[in-house]
C-alpha cells in the first residue's frame, strides 16, 4: 500500500509539474533549452545509486543544506517517506515530461496560431485547445510515471532505506525477503507487482489504441 | 485605412530573401495578394495578424498603430482585430462545430451575430457534429464563420480553396463574397487562381521576390493591353482545334466549356492549359430572364 499511495502522490505532483515545463521545453525559443533537455532525461541512463547518493549527502543532516530544511520546514528528508516522494519525482520526472512534450511538438502549430487570432490568451488556448488535444499523451505519462515509480529500487534503497511502514516500498521487500531466502513471499509480492504493472500498461494500450472506445460504440 | 509599411529578412530554401511590402488598403476592399510560390505571400498574411515580427516598419489600421518599430510598438496577436483562415483550416478537433465559432466570439458581443454568421454560411445543420466528421468545404465554411463572427477589421484568407475541387471552390467563393458584403468586411485573399481573382476582388498586389511589383484592379494587373471590352471573362484553355484556316478554342470559363474561334496568330501563343481572358467588344448581348 505503501508503493501505491508514493506512485499517486508522486504522479500527481509530475502531473502538475510536467505540464508547464513541457510546454516551455515545446515552445521557448532559448539557449538554454538543451540543457534543461538533457537535465530532465538524465535520470533515464543516470544509474539510480548515483541520484541517490546525491541526495542523500544533499539532505543529510550532516550539512548546512540539511540542516536549513530541518530548522525552517522541519523536513528531514533522509530515511523518511517525504524524502521518497522528493527522490521519486525527480527519477520519474522524464517519463511524465517525455509524453507530454512529444505531444506538444506533434499538434500542428497553427491550432495554437489560430487560438492567438482568434483572441485567446496564453494560457486559455494551453487549457482549452492545447491540452484537450494531447489527452493520450497525458494518459501515457501518468501511467508511465505511476508504473515507473512502483517498480524503482535504487534511489528508494539509497535514499529511503527499508524501513518498515515508511520506507519499505515493495520492490524493497522483494529485495529484503530473497535476502533472507524467504522466496513463497518474494514470490507473492513479486506476483502482485507483475501483475499490477501489466494491468496499468495494458490500460493505456487499450483507451490510446482506441479499444475501448469502439467496443463500447459497438455496444450501444 | 490600413498602411502597410515593412521590412522582413527572410530564409528559405537556402536563399535569403528580402520582404519589402508598402501598399495601402482601404477599408471594405478585397484585396487579393497573387504571386509564385516563396514569393512572401503567406509571411505577409502572418506578419499581419501579429505571428511573425517584421525587423521595421509600421502597420497602422484605421489610425491605430499595431506595428512601430521605431516606437517599440508591437500589439500582440490576441490584441489585434483580425481573422486568419488557414489552408488547413485548423479548427480544433476537441470541439464540435458550434464551440469552435463560439470560440471566437468574444463574450459580450450579440447572440445575432453569431445566428447570422451560422445562417449565412449554412451550418445550422453542422452545429453539433466534429469537425473531422464534415467535408473539405463543410470545415472551410466552419473556419471561415469563426474568422468572421468576431467581426474583425481584417478578414484573412491563406489560399483557403487550394485543396476543393472545381465546384465547391465556386461555392465557398459564393460564400466569401457574400460574407465580405453582408459585414462590410475588409479582406485579404491569397490566391493562384486568376479566375478567382476576377470574381472576388477589387484590387491586386501583384507579388514576386517580396516585393509588390504591380498593383492595381485585376483587370489592370493581369490584362497585357489595354482592353475596353464591354465583356470579360477569365478562363483556362482545355483544347486547341484546328479547323481549316480558324481554330476552335475550348475554355473553361467558371465552370462553363464555351468554344471561341481565334486566329493562328493567337492559336500558337496559346497551350492548354493556359489562363486567357475572354472579352467581346463590338457585339451587344442578348439577355434573357431566367425563370
Amino acid at each position: 500500500m505503501l508503493t501505491l499511495r508514493l506512485a499517486g502522490i508522486v504522479t500527481a505532483i509530475l502531473l502538475l509539474l510536467s505540464i508547464p515545463l513541457a510546454y516551455w521545453l515545446s515552445y521557448a525559443k532559448t539557449k538554454f533549452k538543451p540543457i534543461v533537455e538533457t537535465l530532465v532525461s538524465m535520470p533515464l541512463v543516470l544509474p539510480p545509486t548515483v541520484l541517490g547518493f546525491y541526495l542523500l549527502v544533499a539532505f543529510s543532516p550532516n550539512n548546512k543544506f540539511g540542516v536549513w530544511l530541518e530548522e525552517w520546514f522541519g523536513l528531514r528528508l533522509i530515511f523518511s517517506f517525504e524524502g521518497l516522494v522528493l527522490a521519486s519525482v525527480i527519477y520519474s520526472l522524464p517519463f511524465m515530461v517525455q509524453p507530454i512534450y512529444s505531444g506538444f511538438k506533434n499538434l500542428p502549430t497553427n491550432l495554437k496560431e489560430a487560438a492567438y487570432v482568434l483572441g485567446s490568451s496564453n494560457f486559455k488556448t494551453l487549457y482549452k485547445v492545447l491540452l484537450p488535444n494531447i489527452k493520450p499523451s497525458i494518459l501515457t505519462g501518468i501511467v508511465l510515471t505511476f508504473a515507473h515509480t512502483i517498480g524503482e529500487f535504487g534511489v528508494v534503497l539509497m535514499i529511503g532505506g527499508n524501513i518498515p511502514d515508511k520506507t519499505r516500498v515493495a520492490s524493497i521487500a522483494i529485495y529484503d525477503e530473497v535476502e533472507s531466502l524467504n522466496y513463497a513471499a518474494a514470490n507473492t509480492y513479486s506476483l502482485i507487482l507483475f501483475s499490477i504493472t501489466f494491468l496499468v500498461l495494458l490500460t493505456v494500450y487499450l483507451i490510446n489504441g482506441g479499444y475501448l472506445t469502439r467496443y463500447f460504440n459497438d455496444k450501444s | 485605412m490600413i498602411n502597410l509599411r515593412f521590412n522582413k529578412i527572410l530564409k528559405a530554401n537556402g536563399g535569403i530573401m528580402h520582404l519589402d511590402i508598402d501598399c495601402a488598403i482601404n477599408k471594405g476592399d478585397f484585396v487579393t495578394i497573387y504571386g509564385p510560390s516563396g514569393a512572401g505571400k503567406t509571411t505577409m498574411l502572418r506578419i499581419i495578424a501579429g505571428l511573425i515580427q517584421p525587423e521595421s516598419g509600421t502597420i497602422e489600421v484605421e489610425g491605430k498603430s499595431w506595428f512601430d518599430a521605431n516606437k517599440s510598438i508591437n500589439l500582440k496577436p490576441q490584441l489585434r482585430s483580425t481573422g486568419l483562415v488557414f489552408q488547413d483550416y485548423a479548427l480544433f478537433p476537441n470541439m464540435t462545430v458550434k464551440k469552435n465559432i463560439k470560440y471566437a466570439q468574444i463574450t459580450n458581443s450579440n447572440q445575432d451575430t453569431f445566428a447570422n454568421v451560422v445562417e449565412l454560411m449554412n451550418l445550422n445543420d453542422f452545429l453539433d457534429r466534429n469537425p473531422s466528421t464534415l467535408s473539405g468545404g463543410q470545415q472551410q465554411r466552419v473556419a471561415l464563420a469563426r474568422s468572421i463572427v468576431s467581426m474583425p477589421e481584417i478578414l484573412m484568407l491563406d489560399e483557403p480553396m487550394s485543396a476543393l475541387d472545381m465546384e465547391m471552390r465556386l461555392k465557398i467563393q459564393d460564400y466569401l463574397l457574400k460574407a465580405h458584403k453582408s459585414f462590410n468586411l475588409t479582406t485579404i485573399l491569397v490566391s493562384h487562381d486568376v479566375g478567382e481573382i476576377f470574381k472576388l476582388s477589387n484590387k491586386v498586389f501583384m507579388l514576386k521576390d517580396g516585393k509588390i511589383e504591380k498593383q492595381g484592379s485585376p483587370g489592370d494587373v493581369f490584362a497585357k493591353k489595354n482592353n475596353s471590352g464591354k465583356f470579360q471573362f477569365v478562363g483556362e484553355v482545355l483544347n486547341i482545334v484546328r479547323e481549316d484556316v480558324i481554330y476552335i478554342l475550348t475554355i473553361l470559363i467558371g465552370n462553363n466549356i464555351v468554344k471561341v474561334v481565334a486566329d493562328e496568330s493567337i492559336a500558337n501563343d496559346l497551350n492548354i492549359g493556359d489562363k486567357v481572358m475572354v472579352s467581346s467588344k463590338a457585339f451587344n448581348p442578348i439577355i434573357q430572364k431566367l425563370v
